[in-house]
């Protein structure tokens, strides 16, 4: 039970979630702006862009994850989609291709949650919103940068936490592709040291739940910051 | 104008200026589609050999009864427990009394914080990972905590979303609590949470694929067989994702008729579905 294994070897624990939350922070920060930009798209005026992005997002909200990731791992290098010129390292963390391809899918997937939660904050503003800031005269980037926007903002930012923190547990996900982040570190503890498995388990769960609950305080205070008066 | 919110009636010239854009994003949406078949077909992924197995009716079988009955049986017994599950945790954040309220919601917050593959992996060697069937009950049993969880935010929204004039009526003939619970409020709470619940079937589906971790049956594991067999990797992911694709999209017609039949106007109910400490969130 008492997980001496994993104290024993804190070090690996600590890389295992230094993993976790760097694949959480590039893929977080990518998700944002390629789920803007399906976003921008699918509320565009231009026809095609809207059929496409929402063809987008349709077929890989409804495809599981490991499916994107596999895709990515063995479909793309039929593309010429490669990512052996990634090879950087940060002490003692090697951020190689298999990180890569685990970004590009976990960005992928997320962007789809993204584009909706951005898009339902669009639909929570009233129409008589716009049409009194048009009735005003502002011109349409007015409209926009005056009205619209930012209560669509606002109104986007609870979603948009909760598809993070989606993220957060998603990435455990590249732990089937080869990284090894929390959930391999521990499935690896688990398999050596197997009597103590429910202290690992339980080390490995206090891990996310710190991690979880940091970022959820950290939205919260954003989000009663910037709540649109009702 | 579909978008309303966001833009004005086009006049002559925008009409114009938007079907330029169009058209220009149309050939390069046409040319990036024709240069991804052509890359695939160069790879030979087009080859009748790599697509002849999912016209032969023994791999027909294989996929349909090793792989999608035995990912939809995994998917259906983890709803069915986390629906349970889920009325328990529910009802039990909802009680007046706080030795039974502050676990229940510990419990949620936990499950609802915790990745599901993380939860399958413990489950799975807690049972032992030589056991026959160990991989199964270790899916089912992880996605039937994450979605017990959120379930209960579900039903515990959808029993706050009914109107307190409903409750107040139901104490005023004189009933119990538990009556109110189970004559009055449970009743019409069902109503609103149907849509929600089969959205939740979609997540379960979707997550009985990260079994292939713990080396369970159904779709995933049908996918390597046959592309060990036949070395046809992107062809096996293109037909295993459709059917996944295929699934949830009836799901998510379903839901909408659901939402239609049964809610009306009534906005969809929202309930995140990861944990926050917050428990003033409804």
């Amino acid at each position: 039970m008492n997980p001496t294994s994993v104290f024993d070897d804190f070090g690996a624990y600590l890389q295992a979630f230094g993993y976790t939350f760097s694949l959480f922070v590039v893929a977080g920060a990518l998700s944002m702006v390629l789920g803007t930009v399906l976003a921008a798209m699918r509320v565009g005026p231009i026809a095609v862009l809207r059929v496409a992005g929402t063809t987008y997002v349709t077929v890989v909200r409804n495809t599981p994850l490991v499916i994107v990731f596999a895709f990515f791992s063995f479909a793309a290098p039929i593309f010429s989609i490669r990512f052996n010129w990634l090879d950087v390292h940060v002490g003692s963390f090697d951020f190689t291709a298999f990180f890569g391809a685990a970004v590009v899918s976990l960005t992928l997937y997320t962007s789809t949650f993204v584009c909706e939660a951005i898009r339902s904050g669009i639909n929570a503003v009233s129409l008589g919103q716009a049409e009194a800031a048009r009735a005003i005269g502002l011109p349409f980037a007015g409209v926009m940068r005056e009205v619209v926007l930012p209560q669509a903002f606002r109104a986007s930012v609870p979603p948009l936490a909760s598809v993070q923190i989606a993220l957060i547990k998603n990435t455990s996900v590249a732990a089937v592709f080869g990284i090894a982040e929390a959930v391999a570190q521990m499935r690896s503890f688990t398999n050596d040291f197997s009597s103590q498995r429910t202290g690992i388990f339980l080390l490995f769960a206090l891990g996310y739940v710190v991690i979880v609950e940091a970022f959820s305080f950290l939205a919260g205070r954003i989000e009663r910051r910037w709540r649109v008066a009702t | 104008m579909t978008t309303g919110i966001l833009f004005d009636a086009p006049g002559p010239r925008t009409v114009v200026r938007h079907r330029i854009y169009s058209a220009v994003a149309l050939v390069g949406l046409i040319l990036t589609i024709v240069w991804a078949v052509g890359r695939l077909s160069d790879a030979g992924q087009f080859e009748a050999a790599k697509w002849e197995v999912f016209t032969t009716p023994d791999y027909l079988r294989v996929i349909l009864v090793d792989g999608l009955l035995n990912t939809l049986k995994m998917a259906a017994a983890a709803v069915l427990g986390a629906v349970v599950l889920g009325f328990l945790l529910g009802v039990g954040k909802l009680s007046e009394h706080g030795w039974v309220r502050w676990p229940a919601w510990a419990v949620v917050e936990l499950f609802r914080a915790l990745p599901v593959l993380l939860m399958m992996v413990f489950t799975w060697y807690l049972l032992g990972i030589d056991k026959d069937g160990s991989s199964f009950q270790a899916v089912v049993i992880a996605l039937t905590l994450y979605n017990g969880a959120v379930l209960a935010e579900v039903l515990r929204a959808g029993v706050l979303a009914v109107p307190r004039g409903q409750a107040e009526a139901a104490y005023a003939l004189g009933m119990r609590k538990s009556q109110v619970m189970t004559i009055v409020l449970m009743p019409q709470a069902v109503k609103i949470m149907l849509p929600a619940i089969i959205s939740q079937c979609i997540v379960a589906l979707k997550d009985t694929a990260l079994g292939q971790y713990v080396l369970a049956p159904g779709l995933t594991q049908v996918y390597s067989q046959i592309y060990l067999e036949f070395d046809n990797r992107v062809p096996t992911m293109f037909v295993i994702a459709s059917i996944y694709i295929l699934i949830n999209l009836l799901l998510t017609a379903l839901a909408t008729w659901v939402q239609k039949r049964y809610v009306g106007e009534r906005k969809p109910l929202e309930v995140s579905a990861v944990g926050t400490a917050d428990q003033t969130i409804v």
